[in-house]
């Protein structure tokens, strides 16, 4: 009786070894990273240089990821990368890669990821944003070939904004700089501050060529002097330059939010519930420096190609595609929430925290902000408002 | 009502009497409660980051899952002192004692990695490569199988004790969380936390029987989370800690049915039960406290404040 028990369970065992290897041929995806190198603009700190491989890092990771998962059935992936300089052939880089794989990490301005995406080698690929945050990527400007792990920056100044209504800050003002992502996240600021209801009492554009390293306890008071009495001071310093001689220099003293102070971001080193712990030790580890949002947006562009690739096993875009923009997709992203891809615009749907620099404040959507879909969907350009029609 | 559960618990048969110790993962410390009393009566330290926590067959000794220290810590819990460490390997979460009593199977969270630790000789006896973040530990009751779930590759990796060699990985939901061996072993169940499902797995062919969903009535379903869960006598109900919803599911086993939503603390995460299952303990991560159900009533009747996030639960018998 025992013998037989004994036998009929190697027999099992004989059967799920067999099984799925017959069920799951190997399948294989190569992923390419093309970098279109971007002006950074100087600034006046020299306190955080921007990583070389920041980005690719977190694609590293997530190749990892996706390969210790594909071993158990059978299903590998590459990476592949090419960096472009400025002033160097973007397009051909672009073909180039094209030709070997149609899934490509795009880390790039929104002109160069437009031009990639409109290249006709690139009709049938499938193409994932981690730089860009403008709004208008996900709205008129949207491509069907084009999905965004990047959040927009209407994401994440929704997510502020949601704080500021939660903590009664109603009253603000604005400083903003002259560089033009500050311009952007100014206006993504504006946006989201008339959708929740806040006002903006003040706004003055940063224009000053002195150090402040040496002058902002002088200047600063008195440049803010003039915005009376306000709740938050909101900061659009994108490239990081002057935001940070304003904190505890202001006139009224006030919390600065925005760019500096209490910042909106889908990823910071600061996060480590959700089990986000452990993919920063591990990415640490890997890379020997912190996780960054963009890190995180290439880690989940991998990782959805790496989920979709483990439950469809195909290697093809429409099939994963298909995948990825349907109910069934869900990604465990270290936020506590599944992630999933808005069917209508490609853009991946995840909370942003805000943060500063030692801790998380907060994680939106906050409790609250109900919607009728998704609550994730109130950060961020929405169905209704967005004129992406490619996607339908 | 509540009132009569509480006086039956006290007035229990000499018995049933002992003590559910809670690892406080945040504070390094474990929490001893009388389940006579409902009070905490002793608190120990350990090394850094307990989670994981299970006691020898004779509960003559009790292992905890130091993560950060980077050690399985042997305890006299008796007297509270460490007697050694056992090695681990990196990073252990969650574990799980063969019958034999002698095997610690251990999830080492960072490795990708299963490691088999014989805790008579303090010899590593094996290692296994799991999928990604590996966690939930189970042991089928004849010792042929141990189960290791991993939370980012998704899937429940069987390993043959005999061998310490994987014979079939099944694909779950989203970070699975949590494994037990159900009815003699003939059922195996995972949690997976995002996904938000328990599965059912048939063991003799690892084929799914049955997928529960969970749904608590004015919680998004996002955060309904299933992670830690334990069988009543018999295995006729599971009780599902749903993390961040503040809820624990009561299951029935046959029909695979949501009976009952319990309210509890915030991010209810693992528990255990009193000697004859009448009481349940549930950790609760956020607020810090642990929650007493009276299974019967299936009714939160108590609360009990013990150190900062506290992770795991075992239950020891005292006479």
């Amino acid at each position: 009786m025992i013998l037989t028990n004994l036998v009929r369970q190697l027999i099992a065992m004989a059967i799920a070894i067999l099984v799925p290897a017959g069920l799951w041929a190997e399948t294989s995806l190569t992923i390419g990273y093309l970098k279109i190198a971007q002006p950074r603009p100087p600034t006046l700190s020299n306190l955080d240089p921007v990583p070389e491989d920041s980005g690719f890092a977190g694609a590293r990771t997530g190749l990892q990821d996706n390969l210790t998962t594909g071993k158990f059935l059978d299903q590998t992936y590459e990476l592949i990368t090419a960096v472009v300089g400025e002033g160097e052939d973007t397009l051909a880089a672009a073909r180039e890669m094209l030709a070997v794989t149609p899934y490509l990490v795009i880390d790039a301005g929104a002109a160069d990821l437009l031009n990639i995406a409109d290249l006709p080698e690139a009709s049938t690929a499938l193409l994932f944003n981690v730089s860009a945050g403008a709004p208008d990527l996900r709205s008129g400007n949207c491509r069907a070939n084009v999905l965004h792990t990047a959040a927009s920056d209407a994401m994440r100044t929704d997510a502020l904004a949601q704080v500021l209504v939660q903590k009664r800050w109603d009253d603000l003002v604005m400083i903003v700089g002259t560089h033009a992502a500050d311009q952007s996240y100014a206006e993504a600021m504006r946006r989201s501050l008339t959708k929740f209801g806040l006002r903006l009492e003040g706004e003055k554009t940063w224009v000053f060529d002195a150090d402040m390293r040496r002058n902002a306890a002088q200047e600063v008071p008195l440049f803010t002097q003039d915005f009376g009495d306000y709740d938050a001071l909101i900061l659009a310093d994108e490239v990081h330059d002057f935001g940070r001689y304003v904190l505890y220099n202001t006139w009224a003293a006030r919390p600065v939010v925005g760019s500096e102070g209490l910042s909106a971001v889908a990823w910071s080193p600061v996060i480590e519930q959700w089990g986000a712990a452990q993919l920063q030790s591990r990415f640490a580890e890997q890379n020997g420096r912190e996780m960054n949002a963009q890190d995180y947006a290439a880690w989940a562009a991998l990782r959805t190609l790496g989920e979709a690739v483990t439950r469809t096993n195909a290697s093809d875009v429409a099939t994963l595609r298909g995948y990825i923009l349907s109910d069934e997709f869900e990604l465990a992203g270290f936020k506590g929430r599944p992630l999933s891809y808005r069917d209508w615009n490609g853009q991946l749907r995840q909370p942003i925290a805000v943060a500063h620099p030692r801790a998380l404040v907060a994680q939106a959507p906050l409790e609250g902000f109900l919607h009728q879909v998704n609550e994730m969907d109130s950060l961020g350009v929405d169905r209704p408002e967005s004129m992406c029609e490619v996607f339908e | 009502m509540i009132r009569i559960a509480v006086t039956l618990a006290l007035m229990a048969p000499a018995a049933f009497a002992g003590e559910i110790w809670v690892t406080n993962e945040k504070d390094d410390t474990i929490s001893v409660i009388s389940t006579e009393t409902l009070e905490v009566i002793q608190t120990y330290e350990t090394g850094e980051r307990p989670r994981g926590i299970i006691f020898s067959r004779d509960y003559s000794r009790v292992y905890i899952c130091a993560s950060d220290s980077n050690a399985v810590q042997v305890m006299d819990p008796e007297t509270g002192k460490i007697l050694n460490d056992l090695p681990s390997g990196d990073d252990p979460e969650q574990f799980v004692l063969h019958p034999n009593d002698r095997h610690l199977y251990i999830a080492n969270e960072d490795d990708a990695i299963t490691t088999v630790v014989d805790t008579e000789t303090r010899k590593v006896i094996a290692q296994i490569d799991v999928g990604v973040e590996p966690e939930g530990m189970a042991v089928s009751p004849d010792g042929k199988i141990a189960i290791t779930t991993s939370e980012t590759t998704n899937m429940a990796h069987w390993i043959d004790t005999e061998t310490q060699k994987l014979f079939a990985n099944t694909l779950v939901d989203s970070r699975p969380r949590h494994a037990e061996f159900v009815k003699g072993g003939t059922e195996m169940w995972v949690s997976a936390e995002i996904g938000g499902t328990i599965t059912v797995f048939r063991t003799a062919d690892q084929t799914e029987l049955a997928k529960i969903e969970f749904a608590v009535q004015g919680v998004h379903p996002d955060r309904v989370q299933p992670v830690g869960f334990e069988f009543t006598a018999g295995d006729t109900h599971a009780f599902v800690a749903l993390g961040p919803s503040n809820h624990v599911a009561v299951v029935n086993t046959e029909t695979y049915e949501v009976e009952d939503y319990i309210l509890v603390g915030r991010r209810v995460w693992h528990m255990a039960f009193n000697a004859d299952r009448s009481l349940l303990f549930t950790t609760n991560g956020v607020s810090g406290d642990v929650t007493v159900i009276d299974v019967a009533a299936r009714e939160a009747i108590k609360s009990i404040k013990v150190g900062r996030f506290p992770w795991g639960a075992a239950f020891r018998p005292t006479d």
